[in-house]
């Protein structure tokens, strides 16, 4: 690991400063920022911890029936938090899909929405990856890629998000309060994170000292948490990534469908929201048919990067299931395998 | 730059001084304590051999700075038992046949008691299947694990409700 400066800063407007120096670095929890730098894929000159910050591990409801997370809030804090779990289950679920328990406990909301590829070109520093080192190349694109991008993705760039959390969050429509050198900022979730484009190695809106003090659901988010699931394939059926995964929210009244939310994991550089999919779903009831129609639209402009063209098909299918479940129903617990389609709970249906 | 650190280790409040902030609460315990019973699996929070309690909660301490730790309180495997009496995890293990070569067991053992406190898997053996899969155990003991955990945690919340009887 390349030696490096460690400063605590005491206030947020510090840390902010302290973090807008090239080469610096926040840390939270550090358990993918130091991994990363056990391998030399990250090597910052300067730490700048904010684990030490005041007021940034709080959930706090707000008056207009908003959700506040703290940046520092563990994931396994926040999917344990009753109410919380009552109100976003998918989001309850698909943190609990993710990691490990140990792991869970150490990382953060922030982390989490800001961890790094899994693409293990990026990984491996005697590999190209122009999302390590710009201009250099991507052996990605020739190489083992059955897991990678099919929605979203460059010439330059095949690699995918690994976040289950973001997902939901996405399809809730979740907000992103930022502190910067000019202040306080807020953008949605979905502008949070980049397409690669000709630049991957730019990841996200943030800019050099930008440091993400919260995430914010809106009031609208607790309407669908009777009819909300998040499903994930993965290679086994814990402590993996995704292979393919998705978050499913139904507003249901009349037995039609009064709102539906949908975004996908697994499949691209970012969340991935399918609106046009959502927008199909409005007003149709909630049959397996409209949810196979609302699949085509979620893959519209899908295309293999690789030897991955099974994760359209595969992609259609849990977002149709997922779809299922969410119409079923909310279960009144979490399944003891969380997210699995294997799950002796799930009460699936083959779609 | 050095760093002053203090830690509660085991119930006891030990004061260090980092001449380099790269070391990790893992490497600390081992080389700086001689506290060898957390192990160094792969020292990538993949296999669990290093978990260890941080403030009540189970953690990977290789992937821990112990210079972001300052202050905090820590249980090793070393420090649960009391003198010659076993904790129930560790009482467990032996009875149900809980290991094979041992490497990963301070770690099941760190990891189960966590899991324990944590309340959420239940008598369930998927549940608790789910919430050790942070734990490899490279010679395949994870039947005698399962049955030792929910052994345990029989017997703690036995004691427990004695304890608020």
């Amino acid at each position: 690991m390349k030696p490096f400066d460690y400063v605590r800063p005491a206030t947020v407007a510090e840390a902010v400063a302290a973090a807008a120096l090239p080469g610096a670095v926040f840390l939270a929890a550090g358990t993918n920022l130091l991994d990363l730098m056990k391998g030399g894929v990250s090597r910052p000159d300067r730490l700048v911890d904010v684990t030490h910050l005041d007021g940034l591990d709080q959930i706090e409801r707000l008056p207009d029936g908003s959700v506040r997370i703290g940046a520092l809030v563990s994931n396994a804090d926040l999917a344990h938090d009753a109410d919380f779990a009552r109100s976003y289950p998918a989001v309850a679920e698909a943190l609990l899909s993710g990691a490990s328990a140990q792991l869970r406990n150490a990382a953060t909301v922030g982390g989490n929405l800001l961890q790094r590829t899994r693409c293990a070109y990026f990984y491996d520093t005697a590999s190209r990856c122009n999302k390590r080192e710009a201009g250099s190349g991507c052996d990605a694109r020739d190489g083992e890629n059955r897991s990678h991008a099919v929605l979203g993705w460059s010439e330059n760039c095949i690699a995918t998000h690994p976040s289950d959390f973001g997902v939901p969050l996405i399809a809730l429509d979740a907000v992103v309060e930022i502190e910067g050198r000019g202040g306080r900022r807020e953008i949605a979730l979905d502008e949070l994170h980049r397409l690669p484009g000709d630049a991957p190695e730019r990841e996200s809106a943030l800019e050099p000292g930008d440091l993400i003090v919260a995430v914010r659901l809106p009031p609208a988010a607790r309407a669908f948490a009777s009819h909300a699931r998040y499903l994930k394939v993965r290679e086994r059926t814990s402590y993996a990534f995704a292979i393919v995964s998705a978050a499913a929210a139904l507003r249901i009244e009349n037995g039609k469908i009064a709102e539906a939310r949908l975004a996908l994991g697994g499949v691209a550089a970012k969340p991935w929201r399918a609106r046009a999919a959502e927008d199909v779903l409005r007003n149709v009831a909630p049959t397996a048919d409209a949810f196979q129609e609302a699949a085509w639209r979620a893959l519209e402009g899908a295309k293999p990067s690789g030897d991955n063209a099974f994760k359209i098909e595969l992609a259609r299918r849990i977002v149709v299931r997922a779809l299922l479940l969410a119409a079923a129903g909310t279960p009144a617990r979490i399944p003891a395998l969380p997210a699995s389609p294997f799950a002796a709970t799930s009460g699936a249906i083959h779609a | 730059m050095n760093h002053s650190i203090s830690l509660t280790v085991n119930g006891a409040r030990r004061d260090f001084v980092l001449d380099d902030p790269r070391v990790t609460l893992l490497d600390l315990l081992r080389e700086r304590l001689d506290l060898t019973g957390t192990k160094k699996g792969c020292d990538r929070g993949q296999c669990g051999a290093c978990t260890i309690l941080v403030d009540g909660k189970r953690i990977n301490s290789c992937l821990a700075l112990a210079i972001s730790h300052d202050g905090a309180d820590i249980l090793t495997i070393e420090g649960v038992a009391r003198g010659d009496q076993l904790h129930p995890v560790q009482a467990a293990f032996i009875a149900h046949d809980g290991f094979q070569c041992g490497f990963c067991t301070p770690g099941q053992i760190m990891s189960a008691i966590g899991m324990i406190s944590e309340a959420q898997a239940g008598n369930d053996p998927e549940r608790i299947r789910e919430c050790m899969s942070g734990n490899l155990c490279r010679c395949g003991a994870y039947a005698g694990i399962v049955d030792a955990v929910l052994e345990a945690q029989g017997h703690m919340e036995e004691s427990n409700q004695r304890r608020s009887a």
